[in-house]
């Protein structure tokens, strides 16, 4: 194994991007996982534009419009690729402005446990002593509940919302941060550039964060592309039982849950494409993690 | 070895005990109490007697010790919805849960093994990459959708199987089970498989994670010079050796699949605790929601006591390393 | 001298390929030797020669993505590679046994000892009872020197010493009183003295059985005290054959000096001990002809020119060197 990447290495002399790029394209299912998930965060980010209406505008919504099946027109001629809801609502454009709010949960919930468990296991692993012990013992009983439940015990104290589900999803995922960060600082720490960094008597916040913290990225990349599906799965599942985001901000979950009910009359669409866009896009997401996780670190496990 | 039993008991202790302390404050100091804890159909005078009673009007190191107190003696509330004692609901809806779980543990390890197994012996089939693929999607995909789609294609399409309730039980070895007759069979195969294929990915994982490195031991090679079959090379020599990390591990995440069937029970009606908590977590039956997630908070301390103590037995290693 | 037993094994031109991505590797390359019954031969060589190759091709388990692409191996007359899956695994452990290099490894952990003795004996013998088949394990264990067998049959390897798990290897490989035992460098893992034990034991048990032995080691030093005739192996080739007491006297390869100046002996004592210089060329990029040439002291550039052939001195000894004639009497 370790002989043909080596003669690559000797015929590829390039840039660090290149090499990056060559090795996450040694799978195509990656990359065509990778230009999927491009393609969403595009319409996600550019819903308003994409979308053939907006759902939400009171004015373009008929209710005479409800449950029409995939590829319908109304009578004034619009056409409903994917059908429509129970509220007439064309569900394409629903899906997304749904894949908005889900991604955009998912993103910032593990932005921020992304931060906050990174600047805990870092300080852990550097610092050590009562500090680390505390912390890591916090993360491993955190750990050993499964995130589902962490959520409901969090959601059912603080009650529904966009905010607390979002406090909820960060308070389940940092320890996984926490965990890999300590992980490879605890390697880091130990080199010789960490000791040179001492011997010039810098500051301690400046050794973690300019001198360990990039060599610690690899992995949280990993864990944070990994998190983040694992975030949007849990947002929907929550929105889905009706304890995650209100009404105001329909995600994918939302949308899954509302058609539930048609579900047993046979209005299959209304629950099904939401859940369709929801795992292609848990599925890029885990690829394009799955790859890197074997580029950066074959030890490295969830 | 009693000394890391007594550490580990010790600490499971503490968990309980800041998990109580976390469940306490969140439900009544987090948001207004008595908004949580009353009937919001109660009156006035109702409320102050309540408020009396519950000692709302108490320092809260005092309300948490009485909280305490009641929850040793068993009582940890009385439901709104129901007028009933919340551990009382939790108990009756404890065993359709139990069951539930334990089949579906089963059902992953009985089609995850051989599965895994296959996977890892022929990595390069186009069975093992259908397989592998699978395990991605089922790993990926939500538990609440997967169970959507099983009763579109399985319950409302062909119509084979009931997509609600637990169907009709029977009494066996003092044991009420939908599994003993034909109708509860019928009704537990689809939200069991549901609340099984987000484990078999797991084990399906782990199997051929385990196979693909016990197949290159020199044993394995040894048994295959001596002339043993093929299907008893891996029958024994590899089953065998993959089983005890298949087994702690599943072992370990029997709480998840606890944890998890709150998803499977509400989309399946099924008549367990984890529906009962989403509805009352819906309706604001707080009493029933603390005693839940106590109840819950135990069976997981207990259950990774369990394990850890065990997996100690099985491997010398972890009890010279202590707790880590 | 010819020997005057019937070949049991005859490999000729035997080749074993495994197709990396990097490459073809060449890991045996022509390799032809026999085996009479009852002999004992060695075949030595470093980590990397090939030799090990060989064993596990004579038994049929190259591993992927290694295959056996020429040659035959005739064992008793039968070309080994024309047999089904199903023949070739009654021959294993029934007529051709093996013995592995760590005996940590070679029994599996889980199983308790007699399992793994019983499973060998039913797996050619389906009629024989379970209890038979202990009582003949019981008796391996004791031929192979374990005391007290019965207790120790109900054993886990754990719970034996290294020296002794390869004894129960040895006690397995003979359980089906086999023509032919390849035994993969099996004292390498063993320390000093037990070595000694387990490799006199191994010969008595082969005199005694007329069972045939091909010892695989890099250590020409073991190889003197057990063989009668001796293979060196180098980069996939055997470049030198004959009987052991003629080759170690006068080693007639470069090579074979080579291994011989690396031995301690009595006769050198106090002087410094003979290297081959240069390190084994990886297997994937060979130089044209000789393999050996980038680490000979006798290279001429003949050696460059081809691959040399084997040179027959007389009928048990050949060598494969340009410069056998050259090469200076020891």
């Amino acid at each position: 194994m370790s002989a043909p990447s080596q003669t690559q290495n000797a015929s590829l002399p390039a840039s660090g991007l290149r090499k990056f790029w060559s090795d996450f394209s040694e799978s195509p299912t990656a990359v065509i996982a990778l230009f999927v998930f491009l393609l969403i965060l595009f319409i996600a980010i550019f819903a308003p534009w994409v979308s053939p209406s907006d759902p939400y505008d009171l004015t373009s919504v008929d209710i005479m419009n409800s449950r029409l099946p995939p590829g319908s027109e109304d009578f004034s001629g619009n056409f409903y690729l994917l059908g429509t809801d129970g509220a007439g609502r064309d569900m394409l454009s629903a899906i997304f402005y749904g894949l908005r709010v889900s991604l955009g949960v998912g993103a910032l919930s593990g932005f921020v446990a992304l931060i906050i468990g990174a600047a805990l296991g870092l300080s852990a692993a550097y610092f050590g002593g009562r500090f680390e012990t505390i912390t890591m013992r916090i993360v491993d009983i955190q750990l050993s509940f499964p995130s589902i439940l962490m959520a409901l015990i969090i959601l059912a104290a603080f009650g529904k919302g966009v905010e607390k589900t979002i406090i909820a999803l960060i308070l389940v995922q940092w320890a996984y941060y926490a965990r890999a960060a300590r992980a490879s600082a605890l390697v880091e720490k130990n080199k010789e550039y960490v000791e040179a960094a001492h011997c010039l008597a810098l500051g301690n916040k400046r050794i973690i964060l300019s001198h360990i913290a990039p060599n610690c990225m690899a992995p949280l990349i990993v864990v944070g592309t990994l998190q983040t599906a694992h975030a949007i799965s849990l947002e929907a599942t929550l929105s889905f039982l009706g304890l995650g985001l209100p009404i105001t901000e329909p995600s994918l979950g939302l949308l899954i849950g509302n058609g539930f009910e048609y579900m047993y009359s046979g209005d299959f669409w209304i629950s099904i494409f939401p859940g369709v866009a929801l795992l292609i896009t848990i599925v890029s997401i885990n690829l394009v993690g799955d790859q890197l996780r074997d580029m950066f670190n074959p030890r490295l496990q969830k | 070895m009693t000394a890391f039993i007594l550490r580990r008991s010790l600490q499971s202790i503490i968990v309980l005990f800041v998990m109580s302390v976390i469940v306490f404050v969140g439900v009544n100091l987090v948001g207004d109490p008595v908004d949580m804890l009353i009937n919001p159909e109660s009156d006035q005078a109702e409320i102050d007697r309540v408020i009396r009673d519950l000692g709302l009007d108490r320092p809260v190191s005092e309300q948490y010790w009485y909280f305490v107190v009641n929850a040793f003696q068993g009582d940890l509330g009385r439901s709104f919805i129901f007028g009933e004692p919340a551990l009382k609901l939790i108990i009756q809806r404890m065993p359709a849960t139990m069951e539930l779980a334990l089949f579906s543990l089963l059902m992953a390890v009985v089609f995850g093994i051989p599965l895994g197994i296959y996977a890892g012996l022929k990595p390069n089939s186009k069975v093992s990459k259908t397989i592998m693929a699978g395990s991605i999607l089922g790993f990926s995909m939500p538990t609440f959708w997967v169970g959507i789609i099983l009763i579109m294609f399985f319950s409302v399409s062909l119509g084979w199987l009931p997509s609600t309730g637990r169907g009709e039980v029977a009494t066996y070895l003092g044991i009420t089970s939908s599994i003993f007759t034909l109708d509860g069979l019928s009704h537990i195969f689809l939200p069991a498989f549901n609340l099984a294929l987000f484990k078999l990915s797991s084990v399906i994982r782990l199997a051929r994670a385990g196979t693909r490195e016990v197949i290159l031991q020199d044993y394995i090679k040894f048994a295959r010079a001596k002339g043993v079959a093929e299907s008893r090379v891996v029958r024994v020599h590899l089953l065998k050796n993959i089983m005890i990390p298949v087994i702690t591990i599943i072992g370990l995440e029997f709480g998840s699949l606890i944890a998890f069937s709150t998803v499977t029970e509400t989309v399946f009606a099924w008549p367990g605790m984890g529906k009962l908590i989403i509805d009352s977590i819906y309706n604001l039956d707080r009493p029933v929601v603390v005693a839940y997630l106590m109840i819950i908070v135990v069976i997981f301390v207990t259950l990774n006591l369990i394990v850890d103590i065990l997996y100690s037995v099985l491997d010398p290693r972890v009890r010279i390393k202590g707790v880590s | 001298m010819r020997q005057t037993v019937e070949p049991i094994l005859e490999i000729s031109d035997l080749q074993t390929h495994f197709f990396t991505k990097a490459g073809i590797l060449r890991a045996v390359d022509g390799v032809s030797f026999e085996i009479g019954a009852g002999e004992i031969v060695g075949l030595v060589g470093e980590s990397g020669s090939g030799k090990s190759i060989t064993g596990f091709s004579i038994i049929g388990l190259v591993d992927s993505p290694g295959e056996i692409i020429g040659g035959t191996i005739k064992f008793k007359g039968e070309d080994l590679n024309d047999l089904s899956n199903e023949q070739m695994q009654h021959v294993r452990g029934n007529r051709i046994a093996m013995i592995f290099q760590d005996p940590m490894m070679t029994l599996n952990p889980v199983l308790r000892i007699e399992t793994q003795m019983i499973e060998a004996i039913q797996a050619h013998d389906n009629k024989i009872s379970r209890e038979d088949a202990r009582i003949r394990s019981r008796d391996a264990l004791g031929l192979v020197g374990i005391s007290s067998p019965d207790e120790r049959l109900r054993a886990y390897p754990h719970q034996f010493s290294g020296g002794m798990r390869q004894r129960v290897s040895i006690a397995i490989a003979m359980l089906n009183r086999p023509d032919l035992i390849i035994a993969d460098e099996p004292t390498t893992a063993l320390d000093v003295t037990i070595q000694g034990q387990v490799i006199s034991e191994m010969q008595k048990l082969c005199r005694e059985t007329k069972t045939a032995l091909l010892w695989i080691t890099h250590d020409l030093a073991v190889i003197a005290g057990i063989a009668d005739r001796v293979c060196v192996m180098y980069a996939g080739r055997i470049v030198e054959q004959g009987l052991v007491a003629n080759t170690i006297a006068n080693p007639l390869h470069p090579y074979t000096r080579g291994l011989m100046g690396s031995v301690p002996s009595q006769n050198q004592r106090g002087k410094p001990l003979q290297q081959i210089n240069g390190m084994v060329p990886s297997m994937l990029s060979l130089p044209r002809g000789c393999a050996f040439q980038n680490r000979c002291s006798y290279v001429t550039e003949k050696c460059s020119s081809g691959r040399p052939d084997i040179t027959h001195l007389s009928d048990e000894r050949q060598v494969r060197c340009f410069n056998v004639s050259e090469v200076p009497k020891l």
